[in-house]
């Protein structure tokens, strides 16, 4: 992985809440657990040794049950936590060594943030909100109400602009949230369980707004969720916490392939493979042409199994963007990629 | 066994000791001290008294028509607005016009000088949890300590007048404006804090442009408390030597005096009701956005 393509790097992040033991981290670092820790010294074990790569112009999920510490993770970003220990470079820069008044520039220039009950300032208009992040930036009226304008044509709220908060549906809400994250033009964006609280018609679209506003800004974009289908759907990477503690962070297609342990077995066990996982997970690598179609590398088990059912004896040739053959797949692998691993057990009902 | 059935009390002559020294060291810094005190206070004793003779000397349409206009401003209700018209013209046609007119003077001036200290000092509190701990327990002695008692103090210092009467009424209508500054900026939502903050807002930003506008209607009804005790206390501030609609119920008390009395009293409620209507409107009108049904 160049390093240059790497925006923030956490490193060996610890996070313990209360002022109970001073040795908490101490004990942590020996290897204490969560429960054991809240037991002898009184204190919240919040992360526990995170590290983290985030690329540059990519989507990174951070996943996990509620009490996972993904919250957590997200705030101590933009600082709105301090950790106990460790280190968060941004271009290689510490942000944990900013002066209060380069965290409020850091804060205002870089990174943004949506969050899940949507926070809007309901006592400002849809306009003044997505302005806000610029307006306090002493930026002249006439300027940010005119970038506030812009994007909020850009999400499709064209016309609410006089419209407070409170006389908006939350998916009318969360586009605001959106735009006033947007409006600042920061090159990092992040989503705290941005989706969780909509609907899910309203859930599915708000992804697809965020996927193609993303196709043409190329964000970084810290995406936090408790979907694995969300997740799925919109994460380039997908890192998955548990209790505090980083347990797997891979490609998507690795998380279902190969999960870590029986935590993320279980993340896992109710989604519905054929639709998610894609040719290149299971193909046999090859150069050759095979007699069947041909297919390309990222789509996935279910389309293939669409072309397949004309010809189930003649295997279908992978080829990847730029049109190359990379492998192939036989109607054998393909039941073998749709079946659940053996990990996570053979129970049929289950 | 006597210690069990008598509360082994200080000596008598010991008591009598210890009131003595405490008034005399009282009486001596007042003696000191109270002409310099007296000299603070003078431009606003020439204000108080200014501020009287302006609503005094002023023809009565004008004040009228001025009172039915921020009537209008703050409540935008044709109601209310008749209902103070006609209040005042009673009021006016009773004999109680001028009587009236001082209340009026000096309750405006002690609700300006209230909010003017008590919302800074609300905000100190509601910034650090050791400024709040320091003050509540003050605010608790101001409401409930019966308000002779400081009367005392005050008026060996500063005589009888006006002055000690605003600093009295003062005392007693400050602390609701105070407590509900401070919970109001409390109970802002956490949520939308953390997002000025994420933003990039200093404390300013997030006081003025967020905290503020969000308590408003909680520090607005704190308000609207404040100037219900400041009238309430206008019958004890006119023991102390403050003109207006106190000083005929005092008479009235003496005097055994009924309608006098009454009238006063009434005129009192009167004016208590329309300043509580007016402002409960315009703290409602400010929060516009919580009650605007979607559409």
């Amino acid at each position: 992985m160049n390093s240059k393509d790497i925006l923030i790097k956490v490193n060996e992040l610890y996070k313990i809440f209360g002022d109970g033991d001073k040795n908490a981290l101490d004990l942590v670092k020996n290897g204490m657990g969560k429960d054991e820790l809240l037991e002898k010294s009184n204190c919240v074990l919040g992360l526990n040794n995170i590290n983290l790569n985030v690329k540059r112009g990519k989507i990174q999920v951070v996943m996990g049950l509620s009490g996972s510490g993904k919250s957590t993770l997200i705030r101590h970003l933009n600082r709105l936590i301090e950790p106990t220990s460790g280190k968060i470079l941004f271009n290689n820069k510490n942000i944990l060594n900013l002066s209060p008044k380069e965290l409020i520039q850091f804060r205002q220039n870089n990174m943004s943030m949506v969050f899940q009950k949507f926070a809007l300032f309901p006592h400002k208009t849809v306009l003044q909100n997505v302005g806000y992040g610029l307006a306090i930036q002493n930026i002249s009226k006439d300027e940010w109400s005119e970038k506030a304008q812009k994007w909020i044509k850009r999400v499709g709220l064209d016309g609410y602009e006089t419209y407070y908060p409170g006389q908006l549906s939350g998916g009318m809400q969360q586009r605001v949230g959106l735009a006033r994250a947007l409006a600042t033009d920061a090159e990092i964006l992040l989503m705290d369980e941005a989706f969780s609280a909509l609907d899910p018609l309203i859930r599915s679209e708000m992804q697809n707004i965020l996927l193609d506003l993303q196709s043409e800004l190329h964000k970084t974009i810290i995406f936090i969720t408790h979907d694995l289908d969300e997740a799925l759907k919109i994460g380039d990477r997908i890192a998955i916490l548990r209790d505090g503690s980083m347990v797997q962070d891979s490609d998507p297609q690795e998380i279902i392939m190969n999960p870590a342990d029986e935590y993320v077995s279980d993340f896992i066990k109710d989604i519905n493979r054929a639709r998610v996982i894609q040719a290149r997970s299971i193909m046999t690598p090859t150069k050759t042409k095979s007699s069947g179609a041909t297919v390309k590398e990222d789509m996935v088990l279910e389309d293939i199994l669409q072309i397949m059912s004309d010809a189930p004896s003649k295997p279908v040739t992978i080829i990847n963007s730029k049109g190359k053959i990379t492998g192939k797949i036989e109607m054998v692998n393909l039941i073998e990629g749709m079946k659940r691993p053996k990990s996570l057990g053979t129970n049929i009902t289950g | 066994m006597d210690w069990f059935y008598n509360f082994p009390d200080m000596s008598r002559s010991d008591l009598r000791e210890f009131k003595k020294t405490v008034d005399f060291a009282f009486t001596d810094f007042s003696r000191t001290y109270g002409q310099g005190i007296e000299e603070f206070f003078e431009p606003l004793l020439m204000f108080l008294v200014w501020f009287e003779k302006l609503f005094i000397n002023t023809p009565w349409p004008i004040i009228i028509f001025s009172i039915l206009l921020l009537a209008w401003i703050g409540s935008r209700s044709i109601l209310i607005v008749v209902g103070t018209f006609l209040s005042f013209m009673l009021i006016g046609y009773f004999g109680m016009w001028e009587d009236t007119m001082s209340t009026l003077a000096i309750i405006l001036v002690a609700t300006f000088l209230c909010i003017a200290i008590g919302i800074p000092l609300g905000i100190a509190m509601a910034r650090s949890n050791k400024v709040q701990a320091a003050i509540v327990p003050v605010l608790d002695v101001m409401q409930t300590i019966p308000s002779f008692v400081y009367l005392i103090p005050v008026v060996m210092l500063l005589g009888i007048g006006k002055v000690p009467g605003l600093i009295a009424v003062c005392i007693y209508a400050i602390p609701p404006i105070v407590r509900l500054t401070n919970l109001g900026i409390r109970l802002v939502d956490k949520d939308v804090l953390e997002a000025a903050d994420s933003f990039g807002a200093n404390y300013w930003q997030k006081l003025l442009g967020v905290q503020m506008p969000l308590a408003l209607p909680t520090i607005f009804a704190g308000v609207n408390q404040t100037i219900m005790m400041a009238l309430a206390m206008v019958v004890i501030a006119s023991m102390i030597g403050v003109k207006g609609l106190g000083l005929p119920v005092l008479r009235a008390i003496s005097n055994q005096y009924l309608a006098l009395g009454l009238m006063n009293g009434l005129a009192i409620v009167i004016l208590a009701i329309i300043f509580d209507r007016v402002t409960q409107k315009f703290g409602l009108r400010m929060q516009k956005y919580r009650n605007e049904d979607k559409d």
